[in-house]
């Protein structure tokens, strides 16, 4: 059922629909999660959406996404649907399980929910609440809190369907998972999945999460995911961001950590109207791991903006993270670190590094790298850059008999890259690497894997302006 | 080694504040509260003019509308800006001929300080222009810099002598509507001084002022003018120390410069107000605007800051980058230690061509303190070419401290660079270990790396505050080991 009334306020009619609709948005939730969404509804109340008074939000403004008259799907559309038709996948030489979410629903191919031979679950968080009740019950909304973030409010007050995966103790899945998340719809749409990651003790799973848009229509992702990190599970998570430049896509990602796990989260945003990531990791126990890595390649309009709070909240563990962006024409990006290291957070390493090439003068970067330190035997650094191609390697390469446009290039992959070799699956990050080299000459548009054959000719004319650099 | 070190942990956190002595000097005092009448009284005891008057009412009515902002890092009780008395005099004769009509009392707190005047006046170099409380009492080597036309007087005196220069450039660089403390401050500013370098004079001396907060219940609020105008040089030193007092003082300045086409202007403070005791109860709260705007091609303003005192610090002197080839610097000693507070940084707003800044920041934080920099480095579309350094380092003393880094950073084109750095770490074991097997004892030894690691921003501080600052960071630090 898609549902809108155009008179209110999007937070108001959100909270109409939320009462008009709630059997539906009930459905078969178990009871836990049904009382999560009334107390995230009140949060959500109280809070509302985001504005640019908020500390967190001063460089991002949604305000006017905010006006769009959006519909809302609250339950699982069953037209005739086939996935490879309409859309294959870029990194299609990589060997997946793969699972495709349209506008936020599962789609089933077999079964809603596949157990494979080692125990391992994957499958739609909806039909995970019917079957394995006592699982959701456990983890739900325990890494997430709705209490200080109006987004996580709304999606756990709306929580449906999503991908859920567990990985029981010492299985190591052998295949990545593949999360292919898909908007197409004819009006603008507001969705929410709700994705949920356990990895229990000694586990190991990889998750590469890709986000497309198929068509050209404005869209409001709202997603959160969690993921659970049980002692010594190693979970390793990609993000790859590309979507249409009037889709607003919002990822606020929860890590819990227990002892020795480790967790690697890497971002790579290609394309996108606005794009915002939260990451919020919580070093709940001690010897954890985390490395947090994310290149934006940005131009035209586009806005992405990448938020981390990193919490060690106990002793001996490790976080880094590395973000990189290159922005062109227009672009604008906002990078926020924040590293809360504990009382009781002795031993703690941690370090933290942003930088940016600006390739106009209308491209605008904040960068914030903050640190907020209570433990005295730690180690701890920050940096972030924001700069330009260096003028002494141009004219090295240069005197080498190397093009300008061809050094120029060279010089941006080189500088991309060291994101791109921090991803740890070989045939990843080769797929990876070619993606942003692609991106990079101008020639990976957001259509290119569509075929929907659209006439509108706006997006795909899309190249970074050599002469401007 | 563990006891050793909470023995000389210990042995830190008690030693009490050197300079905390009450002088007891007849005083005349406003009633209590702030009020129109309040701004009327001060304004008359001072024969302002009127246009000084109407400055001060318009900002009072400002910031009657104005709420006390909140989002430092720091934590304190609410300031009830009604149970402050806003104006205290020490009573004097109308005109002091020599140092032989000033208070004799006055003069022995000055001995005590260190600072007696007649040793002062034969300091080669250095003029003192002594605030006690909030009236300027006494002013050396006013004749030699008279010659040279340099102004260098009490703010209140520049009121009624000099009202086209005040009038011309007061609040230019913060105006009352800037902030709530800088409203509060223009409403019920005491004294303070005032600098005017004329075209081409390189000022022959360092200026230094010692600020005393004296009378119990007494809000101080300076306000520190300099102007220099084109091609001059001035150097400006502020220092200060306050007496130990149970009930928390509000300490809100401000400080404006500006400087001209090719001039330059070095500030200098040591800051050394008293920072409560042990349990953290008392001591001042030091919320002050400090800015300046480098309005000239090729000017050139540098802040210089050894921040050791204040039970809160909470200021962030600025620099504005106008002209084309400015430069700005901030080099900061912020050290805490017991329950002290400190939220401390710069803005460099870059926004002519060609501008560069420098920020060197080193924070030390120890037994329940915390230490925080914020800082916003800012290039517009039209600062092509700016460049910007910041460097901001943390050390760590004991686990009960925190130490933080809030970086704002904002670039809007494509030919500056900005580059941010910052690490946090306790004190090296390797250094440590070092000096030990040197022979050296753990309180030298600290003193020593300490003294080391704050070198880079020591350095650029004049001579005569060297010495003092270096001193008062061993005498905040000694021992404290993590």
């Amino acid at each position: 059922m898609t549902t809108s009334i155009n008179t209110l306020p999007l937070k108001d009619r959100l909270l109409s629909l939320f009462y008009e609709n709630l059997p539906h948005i009930k459905g078969n939730a178990t009871p836990a999660a049904n009382r999560l969404r009334e107390m995230a509804l009140a949060a959500f109340e109280r809070q509302g959406f985001p504005n640019p008074k908020m500390e967190n939000w001063r460089f991002s403004d949604i305000s006017q996404l905010l006006e769009t008259d959006f519909a809302f799907d609250f339950s699982n559309q069953s037209r005739p649907f086939n996935i490879e038709k309409i859309f294959t996948c870029d990194v299609y030489d990589l060997d997946t399980f793969s699972v495709t979410l349209l506008n936020g629903w599962f789609v089933y191919k077999n079964a809603p929910l596949t157990r494979l031979s080692n125990g391992t679950i994957i499958g739609s968080l909806a039909k995970a609440m019917e079957v394995y009740p006592e699982i959701v019950d456990e983890y739900l909304g325990k890494a997430a809190s709705a209490e200080k973030s109006g987004l996580v409010a709304l999606n756990t007050a709306f929580i449906q369907d999503g991908l859920f995966i567990f990985v029981p103790e010492g299985v190591t899945v052998e295949k990545p998972i593949q999360l292919i998340n898909i908007v197409d719809s004819q009006v603008p749409l507001l969705l929410q999945p709700r994705h949920m990651l356990i990895a229990e003790k000694g586990s190991n799973v990889t998750l590469v999460n890709c986000d497309h848009s198929l068509t050209h229509n404005v869209s409001f992702t709202n997603t959160v995911m969690e993921v659970f990190a049980h002692p010594e599970a190693i979970v390793d998570h990609y993000k790859i961001q590309n979507k249409g430049k009037n889709s607003a896509l919002f990822t606020n990602t929860f890590f819990h950590l227990q002892k020795k796990s480790r967790v690697s989260s890497n971002i790579i945003t290609l394309n996108g109207g606005f794009t915002r990531n939260n990451l919020h990791v919580t070093l709940q126990e001690t010897e954890t791991h985390a490395d947090l890595n994310g290149l934006y390649l940005v131009d035209r309009n586009q806005h992405v903006d990448n938020q981390v709070f990193i919490d060690h909240a106990a002793q001996g563990c490790f976080s880094n993270q590395l973000f990189k962006g290159i922005l062109d024409d227009q672009a604008r990006a906002v990078f926020s670190g924040k590293i809360m290291v504990r009382r009781e957070a002795q031993q703690t390493l941690a370090y933290q590094n942003n930088k940016n090439l600006l390739l106009t003068d209308e491209a605008k970067v904040n960068t914030q790298p903050h640190l907020e330190i209570y433990a005295d035997d730690v180690k701890c650094s920050h940096g972030a850059t924001v700069g330009q191609l260096d003028p002494e390697a141009m004219f090295y390469l240069r005197s080498r008999g190397i093009s300008e446009k061809s050094a120029r290039q060279l010089m941006m992959l080189a500088f991309a890259d060291e994101v791109v070799q921090k991803i740890s699956i070989e045939p990843l990050r080769q797929r990876i690497g070619s993606m942003v080299e692609r991106r990079l000459k101008g020639e990976l548009s957001i259509c290119d894997q569509c075929v929907l054959h659209c006439n509108d000719k706006g997006p795909t004319t899309f190249n970074i302006d050599m002469s401007k650099i | 080694m563990e006891d050793k070190n909470n023995d000389i942990l210990e042995e830190v956190t008690g030693s009490e504040y050197k300079y905390g002595f009450y002088t007891d000097v007849e005083m005349e005092q406003a009633p209590k509260g702030l009020t129109e009448d309040t701004i009327r009284f001060i304004s008359a005891k001072k024969n302002e003019p009127e246009f000084m008057l109407d400055i001060r009412l318009k900002a009072f009515r400002h910031w009657q509308t104005l709420k006390e902002p909140r989002w430092a890092h720091v934590q304190y009780p609410p300031i009830d800006y009604q149970d402050i008395i806003y104006f205290s005099a020490p009573v004097k004769k109308p005109k002091l001929e020599s140092l032989n009509e000033v208070d004799p009392e006055l003069l022995e707190t000055f001995e005590k300080l260190g600072i007696p005047l007649e040793e002062q006046k034969m300091l080669a170099g250095v003029a003192v222009d002594a605030v006690m409380d909030s009236v300027s009492v006494a002013t050396t080597f006013r004749s030699t810099l008279a010659e040279k036309g340099v102004i260098f007087c009490s703010f209140s005196e520049a009121v009624r002598e000099y009202p086209e220069l005040i009038k011309k450039y007061m609040g230019t660089v913060v105006p009352y509507t800037d902030n709530f403390f800088a409203a509060l401050n223009t409403a019920v500013f005491s004294d303070g001084s005032f600098v005017f370098i004329p075209k081409g004079v390189k000022c022959p001396l360092e200026l230094s002022t010692y600020f005393r907060i004296n009378a119990a219940n007494t809000g101080q609020f300076e306000r520190t003018l300099i102007v220099a105008e084109e091609g001059s040089y001035v150097s400006y030193m502020e220092g200060c120390t306050a007496p130990i007092r149970d009930e928390n003082q509000l300490h809100a300045a401000i400080v404006e410069i500006i400087a001209h086409k090719d001039a330059e202007v070095k500030y200098s403070t040591v800051q050394n107000w008293w920072p409560g005791d042990k349990e953290g109860k008392g001591g001042v709260y030091n919320f002050v605007t400090k800015r300046g705007i480098c309005e000239g091609e090729n000017s050139k303003i540098s802040w210089t800051q050894v921040e050791t005192g204040s039970a809160i610090t909470w200021k962030y002197p600025s620099l504005i980058l106008r002209g084309d080839n400015s430069t700005g610097e901030f080099y900061s000693v912020a050290v805490t230690n017991n329950h002290q507070q400190a939220d401390t940084g710069t803005k460099m707003i870059h926004l002519g061509k060609n501008t560069r800044s420098t920020i060197i920041s080193k924070g030390i934080s120890a037994g329940f303190s915390n230490n925080s920099y914020r800082g916003l480095v800012k290039t517009t579309r039209k600062a092509e070419n700016a460049r910007n350094f910041s460097q901001c380092d943390s050390l760590l003393l004991g686990d009960k401290c925190g130490a933080h880094t809030f970086p704002y950073i904002e670039v809007g084109n494509r030919s500056s660079i900005v580059e941010h750095e910052a690490t946090t770490s306790k004190i090296s074991e390797d250094q440590l270990f070092y000096c030990l097997q040197r022979g050296i004892d753990m309180e030298s030894a600290i003193g020593l790396i300490v003294n080391g690691y704050a070198k880079e921003v020591l350095s650029k501080l004049p001579m005569e505050f060297a010495v003092e600052a270096q001193k008062l960071l061993s005498i905040s630090l000694e021992g404290s080991v993590g």
